[in-house]
């Protein structure tokens, strides 16, 4: 089963089970997206609070699998609080942790070696290339997520 | 190809040795195939006849004159012959029509048939538990032709809500039915609603893709008018479909795609089409999937229908028994909970736990289950689910099958409790 607990980090059923922001945000002036992955019907919204740059709150809604909701949770915890601009770095690195490969990970010598250390709980999730079909459900709320950060400009 | 077993002598263990991917190890365990309604596996039988036809006898059909050719076209008519007699089609093998699957057998009816029969206003009635493949194309024909597409409902105990019907048959020119439901296994009362709707003279289309394989057909005592399915789901190769009608349908409707091996005649001016199942077979058709689609046949047949079905009724009896007994509630099966008119289909709800995550952990254990909406989201909306974990059986399963899956059950309802 060393391939499964790989994947379901009890960080991860942590965030499963007990999911942080959840909720709603008056929309307006909260900003609300919506993200839906067709294949498996895992749904997610999006509410964001941005002021003078600053994702000043972020609450989620929705549902799906254990790697949809933890991903959106730690995700949701990692952003919260943080610049639009630091916000944006952090999801082109977990962008970039979803389509690494599991031998570069495990590479010492890869050219750009990710700093998972930077990822802190969110690295909790690189398991989840392991298992292909499973990276769009990790990747749903960061995609929402950006959509709405691009929203806002 | 002869397959030398009668009815009584059906020994699933014998289906089983005779599979060869059922000897795949998985994650370190043997693997425990149940997702048949999705695909089943073809036996060495069927994959031998698609090697025989490459190696021996592959040539185009219903062109050339030499010795190899004369044989393909005798395998591919041969498969054809075989279906009509599998589902006893009145007409025979006149009746039979090769398409790529069962969702293009729909969309031959609702674009040949149904674009020629049907008029706005019309209704095609089918049902909430029907897959997307029997309910699309019928949209589509709402968009250019204004016909009406109806649902009959399905109660709280998922069977069709009958209860209304007199009033849903209304302006219905035809009643396109699922014989048993690719999520809940429920088994439709088809000969039924044949009876009923031609009372109201509408005619009968059957999704037979869940059914074809696990139970016995018999379209002439059914009295239907159309019946679709594909043929990997009756152990034979992906890539082909049928649709049967009655001859004198199929004579009346107008060709679908058009191209070589559909015409009597092309002209400067225009073309005349085939008559027969040719009409709708344009271009080369799958030759070598009609090689392991006639062996398919001749393989269930050596089987025998009845013990096939008696042998699946008896694994989802102990399997609905045992998931009821193991899990208390926490595991709710999405689907009739007696055995009657229910076939081997079991949509599992896990208590906390995603579909995809049950699948995901399940896997691991070599089980293959197939978690989703199944194409049927109308049904998943009635019963509202977004996903559910659903295991199927096949001739080659065997209560060990059950073992595994409950095994792989319990540890991941112990590790996301």
């Amino acid at each position: 089963m060393s391939n499964l607990e790989d994947l379901y980090r009890e960080v991860i059923l942590d965030h499963y089970r007990s999911p942080r922001n959840r909720g709603e945000l008056a929309s307006p002036p909260a900003i609300r997206v919506e993200g839906f992955n067709p294949l498996c019907g895992d749904e997610i919204v999006v509410y964001l609070d941005v002021q003078d740059g600053v994702l000043v709150d972020i609450k989620l809604t929705g549902h799906g699998c254990s790697i949809s909701q933890s991903s959106s949770s730690l995700m949701s915890a990692a952003v919260k609080g943080k610049s639009v601009e630091k916000v944006r770095e952090t999801i082109a690195t977990f962008k970039q942790l979803m389509t690494v490969h599991q031998a570069s990970l495990d590479e010492a010598s890869a050219a750009e070696p990710l700093d998972l250390r930077a990822l802190g709980e969110l690295a909790a999730l690189q398991g989840v290339v392991k298992f292909p079909v499973r990276i769009k459900c990790a990747t749903l709320a960061w995609n929402t997520l950006s959509q709405g950060l691009d929203e806002l400009e | 190809m002869a397959p030398g077993r009668t009815v009584s002598s059906f020994d699933p263990r014998q289906v089983r040795a005779d599979t060869p991917l059922l000897t795949r190890v998985v994650h370190d365990r043997t693997i425990t195939y149940l997702d048949s309604a999705a695909s089943s596996l073809p036996p060495r039988a069927v994959i031998e006849a698609i090697s025989r036809y490459y190696e021996l006898r592959h040539a185009n059909v219903h062109r050339g004159v030499y010795q190899t050719a004369n044989e393909a076209t005798a395998v591919y008519e041969g498969a054809r012959a075989a279906i009509a007699r599998f589902i006893n089609a009145p007409g025979g093998a006149n009746e039979i029509v090769f398409t790529k699957n069962a969702t293009e057998s729909f969309n031959l009816l609702a674009k040949s048939w149904g674009a020629a029969n049907l008029k706005a206003g019309d209704v095609v009635l089918v049902t909430e538990m029907e897959h997307h493949a029997n309910i699309v194309p019928w949209f589509q024909l709402r968009e250019v032709a204004g016909i009406e597409v109806r649902f009959i409902p399905v109660n709280d105990d998922y069977r069709l809500d009958l209860s209304d019907i007199d009033e849903l048959m209304k302006g219905v020119k035809l009643v396109s039915v699922t014989a048993m439901s690719n999520v809940l296994g429920t088994i439709n009362p088809i000969k039924e609603i044949a009876a009923l709707a031609h009372r109201h003279g509408a005619l009968v289309a059957v999704d037979a893709a869940q059914s074809v394989a696990h139970f016995a057909t018999d379209v002439t005592d059914l009295d239907v008018d159309f019946f679709i399915f594909s043929g990997h789901k009756m152990l034979g190769p992906t890539g082909i479909g049928v649709f049967w009608t009655r001859e004198s349908i199929l004579e009346a409707m107008p060709p679908f795609l058009g191209g070589g091996g559909m015409i009597a005649d092309v002209r400067t001016d225009g073309y005349t089409p085939a008559s027969g199942p040719s009409r709708f077979e344009a271009g080369t058709p799958p030759i070598a999937e009609t090689a392991g689609l006639g062996a398919a046949v001749l393989y269930l047949e050596g089987l025998g229908m009845d013990a096939i079905a008696e042998h699946e009724h008896d694994l989802t009896g102990d399997a609905l028994t045992r998931l009821a007994l193991e899990f208390e509630g926490r595991v709710r099966v999405i689907g009739p909970s007696d055995l009657e008119s229910r076939g081997g289909v079991i949509s599992l709800d896990v208590e906390g736990v995603h579909a995809h995550d049950v699948a995901q952990v399940l896997d691991q254990f070599g089980v293959c289950v197939r978690p989703g909406h199944h194409c049927a989201k109308p049904l998943m909306r009635r019963f509202n689910l977004s996903a559910t974990a659903r295991a199927s059986f096949g001739p080659y399963s065997l209560v060990q099958d059950t073992d595994v899956l409950l095994e792989a059950l319990s540890h991941a309802v112990t590790m996301f409790g």
